[in-house]
């Protein structure tokens, strides 16, 4: 039973960005001891909120007491002096600096004002790291590793500075299962010593899983707080949506289609002992027109390396990959996109968007790379194909002039879905595409995605979410240790069980 | 969502690429031993620890204003105005010490205030009023030099004892003798040194320039940081303008144009990146070797003077290269 007074308390909070009423009138409380979800739309004020809390925007009216003082950051360094530690949405840290030095920037022990003792600094980094199982070189630039590993880095980080908020805006986008319970592990402690956590994410179950209370957004406007007991799945969607959308049940059926059917044509793409060392051992692989092809692994197991070596991001040391009957001999991105391949990258801030340029501009970019700069796309046919994708995305604001740098996360990530979308490829690679996408979009991307392959577009959809990858493939790839080790077809026998036994066990009986 | 759990748990293979930062600091020292060893076989004498002493001695205050750089680069940032600092320092004590008759040991910390303080306006500049920092500092140097000729357009010379005798006075050391601006100038080095790897400040100078959104959401302290590293570029800058002053013993307007591009060049070849958050000040000492012995290697040539030049420029275009090579594997 949480504490009676809440620790923290947002009143009437308000905040305006240029043509975009991001938040209005929102109330918040944050009780010792619980963990709170905060929940909305891609765009409800979620983040928007977080950031007025501590000190990255001003709110243009409203107050916020903590712990029984108001208080008005004016930096983020002074929410964390006042206890509130914050790992923000996107993944912020230096990419430069060592991963010891990432955990302990700002704080590091000190003898006379001289930082003293690096080997303890990353002892302790190592010792931290391990509460989550990493078990990670401290030293190495931060750069040298996998989004993932980065966020829980930012975790770590943010749970070590002794605080008496803790505020984690989608922390489990990138992780998997396994390491979202070891955060969950490492919440739950803290919840018990009476720290108050402040938790977003966009998957269901996770919420119900770890969130003792929850409050909803919707456009940036409250629409209630309720108890996570008290409050069934369908009534949260709901809320959030702000219509009796069933979009849970959508989700359930999606038609399969025979996979012997597509198997029958030759190969859209074939890859023959493609490999390299250090990232994938070599591997087959055929990819059929108009079949989703999916893969499944744990996190680091190689999932996104066999998509980057088939595309040529990565030179392959060894192998062929043929399309359509032709061996390519050398394959970089470059000749991969020639042949109609598109490759929609995880980490959207490093890899794709251009943060500075207007929606319809990063839509386009791809699309106008592939024509050469040399012949424009006709302006009334780029609005017309721009506006098409934004509304089937529904990317908000539906603004094409907006700048990508101020729309929210969820949003961000459709832009670049649609940017590789408009290339109309043959075949589409998707790193994560769902990463950060409300439960309704999600829905949205993942019908498109099937109605894209049913016109003859082949997909290699990569994801995290097991449910996500059975729903949409035809046939799911496994991967362990880095090493393909199993084909299964997806027919009426393949459960998201017999995938984790897969991955559990290395070997599948394969397909 | 399905719970899968793993045997093993996530152990994620090391990337081993953590030394990479060490390349073209590594490069840099090779490039300087091969001119060394170059330069020793095809001249004589050339080998002799005097002619290396010599290159620290003539070069002192291009490594002091180098140094300063480093910060300034590391940031993430650019400062244009360390030549006309440097000048107007020279002018300041030229004139305070010959025309207005006041004491060294009032003028030297005087004109190394002025140059903290004024190095602090243009960091608030760049940073509250958001102006690049390729404008403010550009703005710094013209208003900078134009000081310097409103003081005097005509070299001042300055002949209070002080300054005549401690530029004669030399630190023995075994058979040779050490300029003492020489010792100046690597104290400057170690605690540049010290200030960037062993305290808060200088870690936040990496951070910054290796993300400044982030290490403002990191919480750390970055108008602070931005402010005080152009404070240290200015005093740097001032400080070289000392050393300047007992090397010729003079003040000009005229001196030090151009200078800050030199050390711009010492500063990259030395391995730091333009684009900020890697580098280390015992490169930017190579870079300024660099610098010195191409000099060197020219004057025993007896080619003219401005063959420095061209060598230099040829060699920051192959760093550069270096680093954009580096750079790109990266990703
Ligand atoms: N700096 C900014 N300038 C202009 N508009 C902004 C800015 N930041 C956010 N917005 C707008 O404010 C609204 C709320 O964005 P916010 O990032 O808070 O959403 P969110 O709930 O966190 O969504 P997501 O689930 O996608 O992360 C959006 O419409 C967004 O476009
Ligand atoms: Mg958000």
């Amino acid at each position: 039973m949480p504490d009676p007074q809440p620790i923290l308390q947002m009143k009437g909070i308000t905040k305006e960005f240029p043509g975009v009423t991001a938040l209005a009138d929102v109330d918040f409380r944050l009780f010792p001891g619980e963990v709170h979800a905060l929940m909305g739309e891609n765009g409800a004020g979620k983040s928007t909120l977080i950031k007025v809390l501590t000190g990255v925007y001003q709110a243009e009216a409203g107050e916020a007491v903590l712990a029984g003082e108001r208080v008005h950051f004016s930096s983020p360094l002074k929410a964390q002096q006042a206890g509130v530690s914050t790992v923000y949405q996107e993944v912020n840290l230096c990419p430069n600096l060592s991963v010891a030095e990432n955990i302990f920037i700002g704080r590091e022990p000190r003898l006379f004002g001289l930082i003293n003792n690096y080997p303890e600094m990353r002892r302790r980094a190592r010792e931290l790291l391990a509460r989550v199982e990493l078990d990670i070189d401290v030293t190495a630039p931060l750069a040298s590793y996998s989004l993932a590993i980065q966020q829980l880095i930012a975790i770590v980080r943010a749970v070590d500075i002794s605080a008496k908020v803790v505020i984690l805006d989608e922390p489990t986008s990138s992780l998997d299962t396994g390491e979202v319970a070891q955060l969950f592990r490492v919440m739950r402690r803290l919840k018990e010593d009476g720290v108050a956590l402040l938790f977003v994410s966009h998957f269901l179950e996770q919420i119900y899983e770890i969130s003792d209370r929850m409050t909803i957004l919707r456009n940036g406007r409250l629409v209630g707080e309720w108890r996570t007991s008290e409050l069934s799945r369908i009534e949260l969607v709901s809320r959030m949506i702000g219509t009796e959308l069933s979009v849970l049940e959508a989700l359930e059926e999606q038609p399969k289609r025979e996979l012997a059917a597509l198997e029958r044509q030759e190969p859209f793409l074939q890859a023959a002992q493609v490999g390299k060392t250090g990232l994938v051992a070599p591997f087959d692989l055929a990819i059929h027109r108009g079949e989703v092809v999916g893969l499944a692994g744990l996190l680091g197991s190689g999932r996104t390396e066999v998509a980057r070596l088939i595309f040529g991001a990565d030179r392959a040391e060894s192998g062929t990959v043929t399309i359509d009957g032709t061996p390519l001999s050398v394959k970089t991105p470059r000749t991969a996109i020639g042949r109609n391949i598109a490759f929609c990258p995880e980490n959207r801030k490093t890899e794709g968007l251009v943060e500075d340029l207007t929606v319809r501009e990063n839509i386009i970019l791809a699309m106008q790379a592939a024509r050469g700069w040399l012949r424009p796309v006709p302006a009334r046919r780029r609005d017309e194909l721009v506006g098409k994708y934004i509304e089937a995305l529904s990317i908000r604001p539906a603004n094409p002039e907006a700048l990508v740098r101020n729309l929210s996360g969820g949003n961000q990530q459709k832009v670049l879905l649609a940017r590789w979308l408009i290339t109309q490829p043959k075949l589409l690679i998707l790193d994560e595409p769902t990463r950060g996408i409300d439960v309704g979009a999600k829905a949205e991307i993942q019908r498109l995605v099937v109605s894209l392959a049913e016109e003859g577009m082949s997909v290699l959809f990569i994801s995290a979410e097991l449910e996500e990858v059975l729903r949409l493939s035809h046939k799911v790839g496994v991967l362990r240790d880095r090493r393909l080790v199993a084909e299964l077809a997806n027919d009426e026998s393949l459960t998201a069980d017999r995938i984790m036994q897969t991955i559990a066990s290395g070997e599948g009986g394969a397909a | 969502m399905t719970t899968i759990t793993s045997p093993t748990g996530t152990r994620l293979a090391k990337v081993f690429n953590s030394r990479q930062r060490y390349v073209p600091i590594l490069a840099t020292a090779a490039v300087l031993l091969l001119m060394w060893i170059g330069g020793s076989i095809r001249y004589e004498n050339f080998a002799d620890l005097q002619v290396l002493l010599n290159v620290f001695k003539d070069n002192a205050f291009l490594l002091v204003l180098a140094v300063g750089m480093t910060f300034v680069i590391v940031s993430g940032g650019i400062d244009l105005s360390v030549g006309s600092m440097l000048a107007l320092s020279t002018m300041l004590c030229a004139w305070l010490i010959t025309e207005e008759g006041w004491s060294p040991g009032v003028v030297i910390p005087l004109v190394l205030v002025v140059g903290a303080v004024s190095g602090s306006a243009m960091g608030a500049i760049i940073h509250f009023f958001e102006v690049p920092p390729f404008i403010a500092t550009l703005a710094g140097m013209f208003l900078a030099r134009g000081l310097c000729y409103v003081i005097s357009t005509d070299s001042i010379r300055i002949s209070h004892p002080f300054f005549t005798e401690t530029a004669t006075q030399m630190v023995p050391l075994g058979d040779y003798r050490i300029d003492p601006s020489v010792v100046t100038s690597l104290i400057v080095v170690a605690l540049a040194f010290g200030v960037l790897h062993y305290t808060r400040f200088g870690r936040n100078v990496y951070a910054i320039g290796g993300n400044e959104q982030s290490a403002l959401l990191m919480g750390l302290p970055v108008a602070a940081t931005k402010v005080g590293v152009y404070a240290v570029s200015g005093l740097c800058a001032t400080g070289a303008g000392v050393l300047y002053t007992f090397y010729t013993g003079a003040g000009y307007s005229n001196t030090g144009i151009g200078m800050e591009l030199d050390a711009i060049a010492a500063v990259v070849i030395g391995g730091t990146l333009l684009t900020g958050g890697s580098g280390f000040v015992l490169g930017t000492v190579l870079g300024v070797l660099v610098f010195g012995v191409i000099q060197t290697i020219i004057q025993f040539q007896g080619l003219l003077s401005w063959w420095t030049r061209i060598a230099v420029g040829a060699l920051l275009l192959v760093f550069i290269v270096l680093q954009r090579v580096i750079g790109a594997r990266k990703t």
